[in-house]
């Protein structure tokens, strides 16, 4: 018998990937989530169809949406997360002692509890002493924030369904004002390689760096996302994400990474030339 | 069983016409009629645009499908169900638009020559139909708030005023409500106009769901209005152009129909039928839930706005008994000259900005129209962007005009100004004229200055100031409106 988990890219583009069993199938108020074991990629979560993260590759995406800001912004402390109700980036954040607190906000509380059950290597630290999670609408929950945040890390899923709210230019104000005066935001922002995906990548650049007065954009390799060709966004009140990055303090806390080095940090910031002409298409628009 | 409303004597369950189209689709039948596209063949890039489905039932009265100029099957059991769900005597089904139903009221209701009362702030298509027919307006001062600069409804005594003034009008016309979901006292307007003989008519182009919802505003057939025009592509959730013409029992339904073909196309638009029938079916059985969400939506963005600060989002507080008799509380007006902001900056902003399409902006207000088809994700986007637009363009809002009512005089009736012998002047130059055109901002389409009415410096400052302002203007033959005609 063959089993086979298969994502559009595009209409004219699929991804499949060998199932060995399905552990998990709910549709919840927003979205149909799964649970897949995998041969190759270990357990896959998808949302909708989405591949969500695997566990074979998910540490490559929640070491570098974490740790670039963390080793840039070397007060943060309070650090606020949207969506992610995976806990790969909680799990990260959890490893800096002077984080003291980190609020998880979700919609969906179904996510959590399925990664939970089947993603432990995840969702590990999710009942850390630290860690407030609020169930609500993120641009609701964010209105009501003021200067109150050093660092807030958009995980989001894509731009086209439940998410499509959090690649708002009232979403990135919002933001914004919720951070304090050298506050940073870290979003992923898509891919730049399908037509589709590269529109929508350029259209919440846009409204980023209308809305930041740094806004720069840097690239991570994750095998199961489209193209393999991943983007995060940098947007930061004060801080350079190259000039400001203290390598050597962030190197003495001799944490362990598998993806994330502080050379790769400055060098993911150095991009394909379709790519800057890209975001400079928009950026000058 | 009788689905639905609970008054339904028929099986609101059928959509004869829909059932109708579908049958018609599987007899598979060779078309040697128009329209010439033969089923989106010959016309494959349209096909590809609006789907098979849909140019497939583009098709042209026939006896399967009935004729929309002289229903006898499908189409009359349609309006049939239609007027059963709304407690009409009658129903028609209209496809020129709710502009086509409000002028097949009038045009019912009056003749040359004839007095109608009615408020102000009407929307064009009343006025429109004033210059088809010659009937002469006879206006009642609606109230304003002078906070937000918005037309109420008509006073009771206000009614009762022009009604003693002017005893041989024929109709009184109601909007029930405003755009902004203000009502009058439908009830007692109806009854006066009664009492005197004469018939009562109402706009419910923004009152489709009054029909279907637990505490909201009493409908016009309830009230026993004689005639309503209800646009039920508006919150009813049907096609655009697509709307219903509701009538009484004291207006021959025969005689109606001749007024609608007076001008209705022959071709009738089955795409445009059938929305009316699949919605009516879906608002008789799921309105009244779908409403209370609309309507607890709209009490939530409320809510949620008035935290903001600045503005103020209005709701049914503002009922007074009288020239604010009820509101309609799906509605979702805001009021922003005290974040700094004309409504109509606040329009273009939300759209240039942060690529959300609201109904309309005036001077002092926004309205965001939420219905059917609408989502708490979609609210939170539009309460965040408010916010947003508060903390980036905050002013103390010197300089910013309200809106006042300006009482108009009506020197010529609409029919005489439009037809008579004019010129084209200036717009400052025309000061103390008698203006033959329309002059209005759209959205919402309420005219600023009708044919007839005797031009003041008040109004020319007002186009100026909603000019300046970034409204859409229409109406007049100089789209720029530099100049505006007037009688000769």
């Amino acid at each position: 018998m063959e089993m086979w988990f298969s994502e559009f890219h595009t209409p004219d583009v699929k991804h499949s990937i060998r199932v060995n069993r399905q552990l998990y199938s709910k549709q919840s108020d927003y979205q149909r989530i799964d649970i897949f074991e995998t041969p190759e990629f270990g357990r896959v979560l998808t949302l909708d169809g989405n591949v969500m993260l695997t566990e074979r590759d998910e540490f490559i995406y929640d070491e570098m949406i974490t740790h670039v800001p963390m080793a840039v912004h070397r007060d943060a402390k309070d650090i606020l997360v949207i969506g992610a109700g995976d806990g790969g980036v909680v799990r990260e954040l959890t490893r800096y002692d002077r984080v003291e607190r980190i609020d998880l906000v979700e919609m969906d509380p179904q996510v959590i509890e399925a990664c939970r059950a089947y993603l432990p290597g995840n969702a590990c630290r999710m009942d850390d002493r630290r860690v407030h999670i609020y169930y609500e609408n993120a641009l609701k929950f964010i209105r009501r924030c003021e200067a109150e945040y050093d660092l807030i890390i958009v995980d989001s899923s894509d731009p086209f369904g439940p998410s499509e709210g959090l690649f708002t230019r009232e979403f990135y104000g919002n933001c914004f004002n919720a951070l304090r005066e050298d506050g940073i935001m870290v979003n992923q922002q898509g891919s730049p390689f399908y037509a589709e995906d590269a529109t929508a990548m350029q259209r919440s650049h846009k409204r980023i760096a209308r809305t930041f007065p740094i806004s720069k954009v840097y690239q991570a390799h994750i095998p199961t996302f489209a193209a393999g060709y991943w983007l995060f966004g940098f947007a930061s009140k004060k801080y350079h994400p190259i000039n400001d990055m203290d390598a050597e303090a962030w190197n003495k806390m001799n944490m362990r990474t598998r993806y994330y080095t502080t050379r790769l940090h400055v060098g993911a910031f150095y991009l394909p030339a379709f790519l800057e002409e890209m975001l400079r298409e928009v950026e000058d628009d | 069983m009788n689905a639905g409303t609970g008054r339904s004597r028929l099986d609101q369950r059928r959509a004869p016409i829909h059932e109708a189209l579908e049958t018609f689709r599987q007899m598979r039948v060779v078309p040697f009629d128009v329209p010439g596209h033969k089923r989106g063949r010959g016309n494959p890039e349209l096909t590809a645009f609006l789907g098979q489905q849909c140019v497939g039932v583009d098709v042209n009265s026939m006896k399967p499908l009935d004729n929309l100029c002289h229903p006898v099957s499908v189409i009359r059991e349609a309006e049939e169900l239609a007027a059963d769900a709304f407690g009409a005597a009658h129903a028609f089904l209209m496809v020129g638009g709710t502009t086509s139903s409000v002028q097949s009221m009038v045009l019912t209701a009056c003749k040359r020559g004839d007095e109608i009362i009615l408020p102000r702030n009407v929307h064009r298509s009343v006025l429109n139909a004033l210059v088809l027919c010659g009937a002469v307006p006879v206006y009642v001062n609606p109230e304003v708030d002078t906070r937000l600069g918005i037309s109420l409804g008509m006073k009771r005594e206000q009614v009762a005023k022009a009604i003693a003034e002017h005893p041989n009008a024929v109709a009184v016309l109601v909007n029930n409500p405003t755009c902004y979901g203000i009502c009058s006292d439908l009830r007692a307007i109806v009854r006066m106009a009664h009492d005197a003989g004469m018939l009562c008519l109402a706009d419910e182009a923004h009152g489709t769901h009054f029909y279907f919802g637990g505490g909201l505003p009493v409908s016009a057939m309830a009230a026993g209005a004689d005639m309503a025009s209800v646009s039920m592509h508006k919150s009813g959730g049907s096609l655009t152009q697509s709307s219903l013409l509701l009538i009484g029992p004291n207006v021959h339904p025969g005689y109606v129909r001749q007024i609608i073909n007076l001008t209705q196309t022959t071709s009738g638009s089955y795409l445009l039928m059938s929305s009316l029938d699949i919605s009516r079916r879906n608002l008789a059985l799921r309105g009244r839930q779908v409403f209370h969400q609309v309507a607890d939506m709209a009490e939530y963005a409320r809510e949620e706005i008035n935290a903001v600060g600045g503005y103020y989002a209005f709701g049914k507080e503002l009922c007074n008994g009288n020239s604010i008799f009820d509101f309609d509380t799906t509605k979702l007006s805001v009021h922003t000259l005290d974040i700094g902001l004309a409504g109509i900056e606040v329009y273009d902003i939300l759209r240039d900005e942060y690529d959300i399409q609201i109904e309309f902006g005036d001077i002092g207000n926004i309205l965001a129209y939420l219905s059917i088809g609408d989502r708490p994700q979609e609210v939170e986007r539009l309460v965040s962007a408010l916010a947003e637009i508060k903390r980036r363009y905050h002013t103390d809002g010197a300089g910013l005009l309200s809106q006042e009512y300006i009482d108009p005089e009506v020197a010529a009736s609409p029919q005489e100004a439009f037809y008579a012998p004019k010129k084209s002047l200036p717009l400052r130059e025309t000061v103390g004229m008698v203006c033959s055109e329309f002059v209005m901002c759209y959205p919402p389409g309420i005219p600023i200055l009708a044919p007839g009415e005797r031009i003041t410096p008040q109004i020319l400052d007002y186009i100026e100031y909603a000019k300046a302002k970034g409204c859409s203007m229409t109406g007049p033959e100089d789209p720029d409106i530099l100049r505006l005609n007037v009688l000769a």
